[in-house]
């Protein structure tokens, strides 16, 4: 119900009240402090590690991205694969179902991809390239697909599922590169001279087709979910699987379902990687986007234009750190990921001030404590409570 | 034999550092927090202990073993633990989510750990503690010299036997003791714990720090032994930290479990290069690979097993996963 | 207040709590003496356990003082509750499911030393034959049913050596058998001088085991009594504040009931095999209120749930005469065929979300659940619903911001307003409902009884499943009674008595398949 007490004290000092409303200025302005603050603790970290002029980092940081046209262009490009992960996670985590198998879901669909490059070079392109599509999509269905009937039969930790499902299929791809590079130490480019399975230049570049592939799948997962009976059900399964049993949704054909769409995707960004960006595969080629595009969609709480921006902001930042490894000796590129890292830290903490506020305490003895903090009876929030919120 | 023996050694050394991981994961889990900045974890706590040893031993004319294993040890354990507090803090205090908190983690711990490697490695691409390392695979005195037995039993480092006897400590804790029952408590029931007056944040905290600590001597034990003592940037302690994992479900969360199944899960991981030549064939090394995944794919099935049979004991923590808010009663 | 000349084991004064807007303790004062039963009697929503949880260390209040035996005292946790020797166990049990009766038992004593299980039960054992509990400290919780859970619960404060048991609604869940042995039990307890508080809104219950009874309306108390003092007619004056006239209507239909659905041998069994329901037999008819009396746990629950299609039948029939007469089978089909032919089920659990509503969405898109499917296209129309909402809103009066709030935040009452006004505007043939009052006040009670009576008169079958007899007696036009699953009897309320429901409730049960935890 309404109270909490932070520890076991005499009255507690600070309680935590859920707040029963916000403006989404008020929760910008939570996040926009968060990642300010995020900044700030890198500054501080890169001066006390470094001794540098940490806006003069940020700076170089932000020509990673900004600096040309083919730095804009390629940060562009990575964000649409890690922003498809994304997507493709959504709807499975809108079930409250953690698919923390995109990782492997993806490698798949590479897999797929890469199975017809080499031994479907003879196809023509016309014909290669959607048999590349559908095998990619279906392989990653597949890979989604195992976990989520355990989980509709038996009700099998999907987390864990899927987190091992990751494991095996880096294993099938590494065994299989190790048979096509044969002697050579990598794989190496594939079908460097009949460009078979290539996608073609739009544009001018090779991945431009699939960038506007993920803006269209972008608006489609909105749609999807917010407006479709298949969203619809998902969410209410979501938010409370007996209800969806009461109102006749059929919990596993939704789970099935759902699972398949999410596996697909995360094929299909496979699949761009391996015919836009990489034209080879390796058990890397997922990019640990995998794991990156949760912590996408969650902060973004699953909404498609939000995940837009948090996945340029995590790609921006890897960009960045690129740029500054070569202009410092003294940071190495591994700073992205120490700097990504604590602006998640950050964002992920800042959510707490956005759901909740802390009520001090303000009564002395015999007077009347504040009458703020219930959330179970009834609506009531109040202007005052809003503002006091804000400041906390 | 020698083949034999070798495998063993190598399954040991490699049981070790994923069982080291898991110990401190399922005290971690029992108290409902799924923590999946396990790598994050065993990368800090390894390369705070391989750094401490390593600058320790390179500034002093005249080593100490024990305090290289002192500072090796409490460098890791409290870097790792430093990384259990931040998933505590987000995740208990501030409500995170678990699984998104546990992967940012994992990316914060690599990360920090690689940065500041690379400082250390000062563009080489890796360095030893070499005296460090030494102290570290120091075999038993005596013991070690008898023979095929000697060389399967007590031909390891000291953390080796380490790594079980906290297993069967944690054990005897989570089953034997009022502090490990009421962690039981917590992760299956938080609200029950909270009614009783135990003090579900608290518990909550220490068992994630506590936890963090020792997947972090999983870490230096993979810098200090397993990898001879070498930091270098192409170090597969990710991988070991994601089959740490594996090893808990595998374990169904009985620490008693973790000291067969790590070694299991290491004869496993070893069998591609031992097997073909005790059999006297050759494979096709591909096949390294495949055998590799096995661990993975036997959690999948145990995974299976124990939610298809519903077993009560062996589902794992009831609210593993789950934050605990008292208002939300 | 009592003159008594003994220092009250428990004094509280002038207790107030308040939650937000909503005060649900005003100015109680309250005594509780040393080897006494207190019966604490209040209609739902009265804040009889809103008082008590702040005994027992759950809340704190706003104002006001409790003393324990004359010494003020500031209770700010369960566990300085359990210190200072107050002991509630809760209508929801709190039991570690995985772990043993002794387990749960011991849990959190923040005794030194090694944990000494054997020593444990053997304690366990001692209190259980000091006050005649029979309890196996071996046994784990998931084997347990319900009344052992709450035996567990009741050893558990007592293990902690709790002289002040506070008791909420204990026999809510159990079967007259199990009822009489607790309330052996609790007469030991008093023998041994412990001061024992009953939350009830049973008044027979009131009667036949307290000593005094303290009533509680709308947050204050109006009054504490001897209750060889007072009759049942004046504790629930006094409850309710005015003479309870159940002025229900129970309108004669004007058009002649037709059978419409036959259920024939219903028996189900549930997943750890017990029989749930036991070959029952009736028929519901158009243009009536079929009123369903039981115990909780009597199958009620389970009995909807089959005709709704959402629990798998072990045997039996269940069949539908659709508008052309043809019957139809229902068992087998799944709840959407079901839901279809317009049979509509509205279940309000104990946490009144869960089932049937979604929390987090807003009242249109909860409005939707039922209808979302209408129509060819793959999007969902949101426009017909927004409109049903707004009717809803205005015609029950629920109290909301706007029609984009999400249920979650509105009020108990306002919940259900929502719940049973979707089904009905589903315009049904069968309405199906359970405890579509529970909770709510008595204004808001009442506008569901017109809502049903309105079906009726349209010619709907109703079944209410219901937990207050006074009105499964003035609104149905026949009462089904269940007793332990099985059929006990439908009776015509208009020429039977409480006692002879009562009766019935208690006479068919006595096993021990009452497992609804």
């Amino acid at each position: 119900m309404a109270e909490l007490s932070a520890e076991k004290t005499r009255e507690p000092f600070i309680r935590i009240a859920r707040r029963t409303g916000i403006h989404w200025y008020q929760s910008w302005g939570v996040r926009v402090v968060a990642v300010f603050l995020a900044l700030v603790v890198n500054a501080l970290f890169i001066h006390g590690v470094t001794g540098l002029n940490p806006v003069e980092v940020y700076r170089i940081m932000w020509t990673g991205t900004f600096e040309s046209k083919y730095n804009f262009l390629t940060t562009l490009r990575d964000m649409s694969i890690l922003y498809c992960v994304a997507l493709a996670l959504t709807p499975a985590f809108r079930m409250r179902f953690w698919n923390i198998g995109g990782e492997g879901q993806v490698l798949m669909g590479a897999l797929a991809s890469a199975l017809l490059m080499i031994y479907g070079d003879q196809l023509p392109n016309g014909l290669l390239l959607p048999l590349m599509i559908l095998c990619s999509a279906a392989f990653g269905a597949v890979w989604a697909f195992i976990p989520a009937w355990f989980k509709a039969k038996w009700n099998t930790n999907e987390t864990l599922f899927t987190l091992m499902m990751n494991y095996v299929a880096i294993n099938i791809v590494n065994a299989l590169t190790n048979i096509w590079r044969g002697a050579k130490s990598s794989l190496g480019t594939l079908n460097t001279q009949t460009k078979a399975g290539w996608w073609p230049k739009f544009l001018g570049y090779r991945f431009m087709p699939f960038l506007l592939i993920v803006a269209a799948l972008a608006i489609l997962i909105k749609i999807y979910i917010h407006r479709s009976k298949h969203g619809y059900e998902l969410s209410v399964l979501g938010d409370s699987p007996n209800t969806a049993r009461y109102a006749g949704i059929n919990v596993k054909k939704v789970i099935l379902r759902t699972m398949i769409l999410s596996g697909a995707l995360c094929g299909l960004a496979g699949f761009g990687i391996v015919s836009g960006v990489d034209m080879t595969i390796s058990s890397g080629t997922a990019r640990g986007y995998g794991f990156t595009a949760i912590i996408v969609a969650w902060l973004a709480h699953l909404e498609p234009e939000y995940m837009a921006l948090i996945s340029f902001l995590l790609i921006f930042l890897d960009k960045g750190a690129a740029q500054i490894t070569s202009a410092y000796s003294v940071l190495n590129d591994y700073a992205s990921q120490v700097i990504t890292a604590i602006i998640l830290f950050f964002i992920l903490g800042s959510e707490f001030f956005v759901n909740y506020r802390l009520v001090f305490r303000r009564r002395y003895p015999g007077m009347p404590a504040p009458a703020s903090a219930a959330a179970s009876a009834g609506v009531q929030t109040t202007d005052a409570d809003r503002k006091e919120g804000a400041r906390s | 034999m020698t083949t034999l023996i070798a495998w063993i050694n190598r399954a040991v050394w490699f049981g070790t550092v994923i069982m080291f991981g898991s110990t401190g994961e399922i005290i971690t889990e029992r108290s409902g927090n799924l923590n999946l900045g396990v790598p994050g974890i065993m990368f800090l706590g390894g390369f705070a202990g391989f750094a401490g040893a390593y600058y320790y031993e390179n500034g002093t004319s005249d080593p100490s073993a024990a305090l290289i294993i002192l500072i090796a040890m409490l460098c890791g354990m409290a870097a790792a633990a430093l990384g259990g507090l931040i998933y505590s803090f987000l995740t208990i205090t501030l409500r995170a989510n678990q699984n998104v908190t546990g992967l940012a983690l994992t990316i914060f711990g690599a990360g920090i750990a690689n940065f500041f490697g690379v400082q250390v490695l000062n563009g080489g691409t890796s360095v030893k503690a070499s005296t460090s390392h030494a102290v570290f695979a120091t075999p038993i005195p005596v013991l070690s010299g008898l023979g095929a037995i000697g060389q399967i039993f007590f031909s390891y480092g000291f953390m080796v036997y380490l790594a079980v006897i906290i297993a069967l400590v944690t054990n005897y804790f989570i089953y034997r003791t009022r502090k490990g029952l009421n962690l039981r408590a917590v992760g299956e029931s938080p609200a029950t714990a909270d009614s009783v007056g135990i003090n579900v944040t608290r518990y909550k905290y220490a068992a994630t720090c506590i936890g963090a600590a020792i997947t972090g001597l999983g870490g230096v034990y993979y810098v200090m032994d397993y990898g001879y003592g070498t930091w270098s940037t192409a170090n597969s302690i990710e991988g070991l930290g994601w089959l740490a994992v594996a090893l808990v479900i595998f374990a169904t969360w009985k620490p008693v479990n973790i000291i067969w199944g790590a070694y299991v899960f290491g004869t496993f991981f070893w069998l591609y290069n031992y097997l073909p030549s005790l059999l006297g064939i050759t494979l096709p090394n591909y096949l390294v690979q495949l055998t590799q995944m096995i661990p993975y794919v036997v959690t999948i099935l145990v995974l299976i097993y124990i939610s298809a049979k519903q077993k009560h004991e062996s589902q794992g923590p009831a609210a593993l996963g789950q934050s605990y808010f008292r208002e939300d009663r | 207040m009592s003159d008594h000349p003994k220092i009250p084991a428990v004094s509280m004064r002038g207790i107030t709590k308040r939650f937000g807007s909503v005060t649900a303790n005003n100015h109680c004062s309250l005594d509780i003496q040393n080897g006494e039963i207190l019966a604490l009697l209040g209609e739902n929503g009265s804040g009889k356990t809103t008082l008590m949880n702040m005994l027992a260390g759950l809340y704190y209040p706003d104002e006001g003082q409790i003393f324990l035996d004359g010494r003020e005292v500031s209770i700010n946790s369960p566990h300085d509750a359990f210190s200072l020797g107050i002991g509630m166990v809760h209508q929801h049990f709190k039991l570690v499911d995985v772990l043993t009766a002794t387990e749960n038992i011991i849990l959190g004593i923040g005794e030194k030393g090694k944990l000494d299980l054997k020593a444990a039960a053997a304690k366990i054992r001692s209190i259980c034959e000091t006050y005649g509990f029979d309890l196996n400290p071996d046994q784990k919780i998931y084997d347990m049913s319900v009344s052992q859970k709450q035996t567990v619960e009741i050893v558990k404060v007592l293990y902690r050596g709790a002289r002040i048991l506070i008791l909420d609604e204990p026999t809510a869940v159990l079967t007259p058998q199990e009822t009489d042995r607790l309330f052996t039990i609790i007469h030991n307890m008093k023998d041994d001088g412990k001061a024992i508080v009953i939350i009830t809104h049973k008044l027979n219950e009131v009667k036949r085991i307290s000593d005094r009874v303290a009533i509680l309306r709308k947050g204050e108390c109006v009054g504490v009594y001897p209750t060889s003092e007072i009759s049942i007619q004046e504790m629930t004056d006094r409850m309710v504040g005015h003479k309870v006239v159940l002025n229900i209507e129970r309108p004669v239909p004007k058009t002649p009931p037709e059978q419409k659905i036959f259920i024939r041998n219903l028996t189900v069994v549930d997943e750890d095999g017990l029989t749930r329901l036991d070959h029952v037999s009736f028929y519901m008819n158009t243009s009536e209120i079929l009123g369903v009396a039981g115990i909780s746990g009597s199958g009620q629950k389970e009995l909807l749930e089959s005709i709704a299609g959402l629990q798998r039948v072990q045997s039996g029939s269940i069949e539908y005469k659709d508008d052309s007469g043809n019957l139809l089978e229902l068992v087998g089909r799944d709840p959407l065929e079901i839901a279809r032919l317009g049979i509509t089920l509205s279940f309000v659990p104990e946490d009144r979300l869960g089932m049937g509503l979604v929390g987090d969405m807003d009242i249109t898109d909860n409005i939707m659940l039922r209808s979302f499917r209408d129509g060819r296209s793959v999007f969902t129309n949101r426009r017909t619903p927004k409109k049903l909402a707004g009717k809803i809103v205005n015609d029950l009066d629920v109290k909301t911001p706007s029609l984009a709030t999400p249920v979650r935040k509105l009020s108990g009452g306002n919940v259900q307003k929502v719940l049973v006004g979707r089904e009905i505007a589903s315009a049904p043939r069968v309405l199906l409902t359970a405890y579509a009052v529970r909770g709510l006040d008595i204004n808001s009670a009442y506008q569901i009884y017109d809502l049903l009576n309105q079906q009726k008169e349209r010619g709907v079958a109703v079944l209410y499943v219901g937990e207050d007899l006074d009105v499964l007696m003035a609104l149905c036009d026949k009462i089904m009674v269940l007793a332990g699953g099985k059929l006990a009897g439908i009776v015509d309320p208009r020429v039977t008595t409480k006692e002879a429901i009562g009766l019935m409730m208690t006479g068919g049960a006595g096993k021990e398949e009452q497992k609804n935890g």
